[in-house]
């Protein structure tokens, strides 16, 4: 088997695992990563939300925040898992579509310039 | 090490879009010269384990959570400029699609993933190999350290990201507009949970996909400039 083959497979199988970066955080109790925590953490942790921060933070909203289909706040870690597999399908799915369309655009326009 | 919007402010976020910009030019001009057709497969993969290995949030037990970034392994295979690339396609994906580090702060998340980890991994990966062969152990070596120490840099541009806002960003009643931690907090928790745990899973990470490949296909390990 082709390298290449394997390490299409390498990352398919990382995909899979992936709810293991949901799972291992939630058994050993860890939080947020240090400076991503939302609106009302901040608040728990400071006692205001910074006025910046609350304005900014409303800015953009994600299709699919946190890795989780939107306005669905999943009951258990089952559900949970299941969506971060899908979350992990769509983003390497569209990562790799962006990645050869740059890399097809740079070696094309390196064969015209010659 | 995803910075969120709302954490810096339009300074620091607009400068740190103004680095990026030539970076990202340079990236493309440099890949262009470079880039062999059969490598685009390659980029693709890359961009991908850089999105799927920054999902694997690492717990410290009852604190924070971290991750791998990737970004040294695809240095290592692609070389600095394709490797820029492929991290910043995983960072945009992340921020646009799952609200994973913020738009207003895709320059600075970039500069701080997508650039000074990636060179800084290389150019260790490089001097600590020195001339040694694709197949050595020394490879595997240096491979790790390169991650590690790559990231730990990584996190700590971060941490001044963040721990220069209250300097920069106050209200007249004292009270933080962006970033609420200083320099004082934001380095050493920064600093210190990445090099007690995250950086070594970065050079793990490194470490073992490049003793892999060293294995199944060493001429992976040679091609990238």
């Amino acid at each position: 088997m082709k390298t290449t083959t394997k390490l299409w497979i390498g990352i398919g199988i990382l995909a899979i695992l992936s709810p293991l970066g949901l799972i291992l955080p939630e058994r050993f109790k860890a939080g947020d990563a240090w400076g991503e925590w939302g609106v009302d953490t901040i608040k728990g942790l400071i006692g205001y939300i910074p006025a910046g921060l609350r304005k900014l933070s409303a800015k953009w909203c994600a299709p699919m925040p946190d890795y989780a289909f939107k306005g669905g706040v999943e009951k258990n870690l089952a559900n949970q898992s299941f969506t971060y597999i899908i979350s992990a399908i769509i983003g390497m799915a569209v990562c790799i579509g962006i990645a050869f369309l740059l890399g097809e655009l740079i070696i094309k326009k390196r064969s015209r310039g010659k | 090490m995803h910075i969120p919007d709302g954490y810096l402010g339009p300074a620091t976020s607009g400068v740190m879009y103004a680095l990026m910009l030539p970076v990202w030019i340079s990236a493309s001009r440099m890949a262009k010269k470079t880039l062999k057709a059969k490598q685009v497969p390659l980029l693709a993969i890359g961009a991908a384990f850089n999105f799927v290995i920054m999902m694997f949030n690492v717990p410290i037990p009852g604190g924070t959570t971290g991750h791998a970034v990737g970004a040294v392994l695809v240095a290592i295979l692609l070389g600095p400029w394709a490797a820029c690339i492929a991290v910043t396609v995983a960072l945009v994906v992340q921020a646009l699609l799952f609200g994973d580090g913020g738009i207003t702060a895709i320059g600075a998340n970039c500069f701080n993933m997508a650039f000074i980890e990636v060179f800084a991994g290389y150019y260790l990966y490089k001097i600590l190999s020195a001339s040694s062969a694709a197949t050595s152990g020394r490879r595997i070596i240096a491979a790790g350290i390169a991650g590690y120490l790559a990231i730990n840099i990584a996190a700590l541009s971060t941490a001044i990201m963040f721990g220069i806002q209250p300097l920069l960003h106050r209200t007249a009643g004292g009270q933080s507009l962006y970033c609420p931690y200083g320099l004082n907090v934001a380095i050493p928790t920064m600093l210190g949970e990445h090099l007690l745990v995250f950086g070594w899973v970065e050079a793990i990470v490194t470490a073992l996909v490049v003793k892999y490949l060293q294995k199944q296909d060493p001429s992976l390990l040679e091609t990238a400039r």
